[in-house]
């Protein structure tokens, strides 16, 4: 699905500089670079505490970076309560956990921030969501609390929730980590669609497959670092980075 | 026999237990029933102002309102990263949590007049009961609010909703399943402190109590009616807070 048009056609959604993050003593992000063009979609992948998820709470301010600048659509991510506010509208996130609403059902889960924070009408929000759990195939669950789904489900109409905020970019960090292997496929063929529709994406993911099917770039981080950063025929077949190299041998091994 | 009706049977016989420790003490009943509508506030006082009963549950019922009010925000003060509104949080729960309410009411009452306001004997007992449980009520929040999962907030506000959104329809829903029946035991607790209050010369159910113990020489029945009083009143308190528990659907967390 890498059939793009030239990258450098494409406007400029968002681009982190020389970004640095410390928990404590701990330097999880050491000066990260990354640019992401409209329409860009790209797999974050690396072992586990690489600094994959907080890179991408950077973008969307769940975690504040210390150093270095992150501008999303040219604003530039700040404590700023507004300009915040408008970032997260248009930045939608999907959570390892779902984090679903448990007191509010599918359909609430869904309309809550669009009639809230977009100010649409609950008739407008409420036609938007269904016709989005339609496309995440879940119509039937609209009245539903998320307890009473399965985790397959779940990660749906978290994706379903995130996009009735209409995001122009969308955020996933670990989606299937979650979940029983039989409800990984689901939720992975969820994404390929909303990539096939030119969404811009930025995946944190083990899966390797839908890296290589779905990616067009391929972003390999240990120890806060970016270490490689390649299209996935590339990156796959011929990985630069002995850390590379060793971190794909034990994730393919059993593929 | 069903385990409800062995319950019952149990508490018949304690009940018959405690009448029977009751009767030894040669209760004067005419008394009480002269002086019980006193109690009920079945009659104002000789300035027209309610007593008895109406009187504790009236300052009760206003005591919740602010408590609560007060209990919230000092949470949202503790759970602040402003130094000044967890400054101020601090400050007032430690206080009020650390130290009798029968002086906390006497500053109030005594101490306020100094500075220039002279509160009545109504409202220093409605500020005092309040002050004093919205430091307790604002423990009760605090930890059903951080209850709630770090996850919920995160993607209500990854979501682009506002702070004080995110507090009023994703987080506080999901707490108060948790504060409900705390907060309930407070009020019960609170129910019963307001019989310090008459130390300001409220007329409240221990005030009339006392009074006319002392002016008949038998203190044990009006002290004894007080106490059926505050039960009773406490009896119908836990059942309000069992019909609100009910209104939670366990399924939904």
């Amino acid at each position: 699905m890498s059939t793009a048009p030239l990258a450098a056609d494409k406007p400029e959604m968002l681009r982190l500089e020389g970004v640095h993050k410390h928990f404590g003593s701990h330097h999880v992000l050491r000066n990260v670079s990354l640019s992401v063009r409209q329409g860009d979609k790209v797999v974050l992948c690396g072992p586990s505490g690489s600094g994959k998820s907080t890179l991408i709470r950077c973008i969307n301010r769940l975690v504040s970076h210390d150093q270095g600048r992150v501008l999303v659509e040219g604003i530039e991510v700040s404590d700023h309560a507004r300009d915040l506010e408008l970032i997260r509208r248009d930045v939608g996130m999907v959570f390892q956990q779902f984090n679903l609403f448990p007191h509010l059902t599918i359909l609430e889960n869904c309309t809550l921030a669009p009639t809230w924070a977009r100010k649409m009408g609950k008739k407008d929000a409420e036609a938007l969501a269904l016709s989005l759990l339609e496309r995440v195939h879940i119509p039937d669950q609209a009245h539903k609390y998320p307890p009473q789904l399965s985790g397959g489900q779940q990660q749906r109409a978290a994706i379903a929730r995130a996009l009735c905020m209409k995001p122009k970019v969308m955020l996933f960090d670990e989606p299937t980590s979650a979940l029983d292997p039989e409800m990984v496929k689901e939720v992975l063929d969820v994404m390929t669609e909303l990539a096939a529709e030119g969404m811009t994406m930025i995946c944190v993911t083990h899966e390797m497959g839908f890296a290589r099917k779905v990616a067009d770039q391929v972003v390999f981080m240990d120890k806060g670092e970016i270490v490689e950063e390649a299209p996935p025929e590339e990156f796959f077949t011929a990985p630069r980075n002995e850390r590379t190299r060793q971190f794909l041998c034990q994730i393919l091994s059993h593929e | 026999m069903s385990f409800k009706g062995k319950v019952f049977l149990v508490w018949m016989l304690l009940a018959a237990c405690f009448a029977a420790f009751v009767a030894s003490f040669d209760l004067k009943l005419s008394l009480i029933a002269e002086k019980l509508p006193f109690l009920l506030g079945l009659h104002l006082t000789p300035n027209g102002f309610i007593q008895g009963l109406p009187l504790t549950l009236f300052l009760c019922l206003a005591a919740m309102v602010f408590s609560t009010i007060l209990g919230f925000l000092a949470a949202l003060g503790r759970l602040s990263g402003n130094p000044l509104a967890y400054g101020l949080a601090t400050f007032y729960t430690s206080f009020f949590r650390g130290t009798p309410l029968l002086v906390q009411l006497m500053l109030i009452y005594l101490g306020l007049p100094q500075l220039g306001p002279v509160p009545g004997a109504v409202p220093a007992g409605i500020i005092a009961l309040s002050l004093c449980y919205g430091a307790y009520i604002s423990e009760i929040f605090r930890a059903g609010i951080q209850a709630v999962p770090n996850g919920q907030r995160e993607a209500a506000a990854a979501l682009g909703l506002p702070r004080w959104l995110v507090m009023y329809k994703v987080i506080l829903p999901q707490a108060l399943k948790l504060i409900v029946p705390p907060l309930g035991a407070q009020f019960i607790s609170m129910l019963k402190d307001s019989s310090l209050v008459s130390m300001v010369g409220l007329w409240e159910i221990m005030f009339l109590a006392q009074s006319y113990g002392r002016s008949s020489y038998r203190y044990m029945e009006m002290l004894l009616t007080a106490a059926v009083l505050y039960w009773l009143l406490s009896i119908v308190f836990e059942a309000i807070q069992a019909r609100i528990e009910a209104r939670f659907p366990q399924g939904r967390h």
